[in-house]
């Protein structure tokens, strides 16, 4: 006579080694492989923290390019112990793994235990049409676009820096797009900010800017700032962000930001323009230099080029503005070797790429110190502060 | 003789070149060598003690003065001195 399910169940678990969850609530710190046998629906309502979904139907043809070794360790889990109990069986007996263990109670005795479960958030198949060639990156993939879908990334100045920085990263999927500007589109701008048009002259930049952002990727949240950024808002401005795109025309706000910055401990992509020649670097608090590092105190006014108004190629903050792009976005999925501690000088006419190297100062005035030893009074402590521009003409 | 490229906010000082040539066997010297061929550099570059302005950083190839020997660091023939003074934004 055939046996039932529950004895052939019972037949089963006599056969293979099973794991409480308190023992698996352990090994998974410990780097354990744990895959999870249940239906990839039931996989996407909440998993075990790190647990690899391989349905029990396809067990015998994916588990190798989970866990290659077959003597290595791995648990098998389900929704209550049935399920993975084959699965273990047929690991076991039939594809040879020799530490195979199932979780005894399955999820549901896990989440009565009270462990830790990972909901996991799918990307829904307009965002998989959207960034499939994020996607078919392996250094981004579906983690890493989540990552810069959960990203807030506040760009200072809706202007030549900020036009291409703020499109390519929209475009990219950055979820929270801050911009802080409190000027007005005007004809002159329209040679190189390319995020506003003809047809929005004398309208908000950052407005208009949102208005561009939303045609290209309506996914972007946009958070205007419709002021200048100062001693008494900016700790308010960027608190919360987790990376900040720099195009500050001016020595006071520049150097007001980076003491702020410090002090929050927000990385900041820094890059200025000026005829034909850029320059980037970015200014991780505590792991690389600050910029005051870089330059300990600002120029007089008069050896200021900021102040004024100067002459720029117009492709030339597009170069600059995408290679800030580039930096936030490694910077958000922690790939690659962003400039921190280089400074990078592009000269435009020679087509040449410059690299200096940037060193942290032992004595530097804010980030030789913990951030919470820097004071509100010493936020932007600069010389001359509000006289600076005005002596600059 | 070391070649030494001169920032944008300096070529306006220098004839509006983007490199020069100077002479001496070590930073300062090839410095003060710029200044005499091109007076309007000296005060942007030295402040009234003899020293290097503090908002100008200045590159031995690609390292920064400051960490070797400051204006006593050693200059070849073929070095190339990179002065960089602070530059905000521009963006506008």
């Amino acid at each position: 006579m055939s046996a039932s399910g529950a004895e052939l169940l019972r037949r089963v678990k006599s056969q293979i080694e099973e794991v409480d969850p308190s023992e698996v609530n352990e090994l998974i710190d410990e780097g354990v492989p744990i895959v999870d046998v249940r239906g990839s629906e039931e996989f996407a309502t909440g998993h075990l923290p790190g647990a690899t979904s391989i349905p029990r139907g396809h067990l015998e043809s994916r588990i190798e390019s989970s866990v290659p070794d077959r003597s290595a360790e791995v648990i098998l889990y389900c929704a209550s112990g049935a399920r993975s109990a084959y699965a273990a069986r047929t690991l076991q007996q039939d594809m040879g793994y020799k530490h195979v263990r199932s979780m005894t109670g399955g999820i549901t005795l896990w989440k009565d235990r009270g462990y830790e479960v990972e909901v996991p958030r799918a990307l829904t198949s307009e965002q998989r049409d959207r960034y499939s060639r994020h996607l078919l990156i392996p250094e981004i993939g579906a983690e890493g676009q989540q990552k810069l879908l959960d990203a807030r990334v506040l760009l200072l100045g809706a202007g030549g820096l900020g036009s291409p920085t703020a499109l390519y990263l929209a475009a990219a999927g950055v979820g929270t797009l801050g911009i802080v500007d409190d000027d007005v589109v005007d004809l002159s701008n329209l040679q190189r900010q390319v995020i506003h048009s003809t047809d929005r002259i004398g309208v908000s930049k950052v407005d208009s800017a949102e208005e561009a952002i939303h045609a290209l990727n309506p996914d972007v949240n946009v958070v205007k700032y419709k002021t200048r950024i100062g001693a008494s808002n900016i700790m308010e401005i960027i608190e919360g962000y987790d990376v900040i795109v720099d195009g500050v025309d001016n020595f006071p706000t520049r150097y007001l930001l980076n003491d702020a910055t410090v002090r929050l401990k927000i990385p900041v992509v820094s890059a200025s323009i000026l005829g034909f020649d850029g320059q980037l670097s970015v200014f991780k608090p505590y792991e690389g230099p600050c910029y005051r590092c870089l330059f300990r105190e600002p120029p007089p006014a008069e050896l200021a080029p900021s102040c004024g108004a100067n002459g720029v190629l117009g492709v030339l903050p597009g170069t600059m503005g995408l290679l800030q792009a580039t930096e936030v976005i490694k910077l958000v999925l922690g790939i690659g070797e962003p400039a921190i501690g280089r400074l990078l000088l592009y000269d435009a006419l020679g087509a040449t790429l410059t690299e200096v190297k940037v060193h942290r100062d032992p004595d530097c005035p804010i980030c030789s110190r913990d951030p919470e030893d820097i004071s509100d009074e010493e936020l932007g402590v600069f010389p001359d502060y509000e006289a600076f521009c005005a002596a600059a003409g | 003789m070391a070649t030494i490229k001169i920032p944008p906010v300096l070529r306006a000082s220098v004839g509006g070149e983007k490199q020069v040539g100077a002479s001496g066997e070590n930073v300062g010297e090839v410095l003060r060598d710029l200044a005499s061929s091109h007076p309007a550099t000296e005060s942007q570059l030295f402040s009234s003690d003899g020293e290097l302005n503090r908002y100008v950083n200045v590159y031995l190839n690609d390292e920064d003065v400051r960490v070797l020997d400051g204006l006593d660091t050693a200059v070849g023939e073929s070095d190339t001195l990179v002065i960089l003074p602070a530059m905000a934004g521009g963006a506008g």
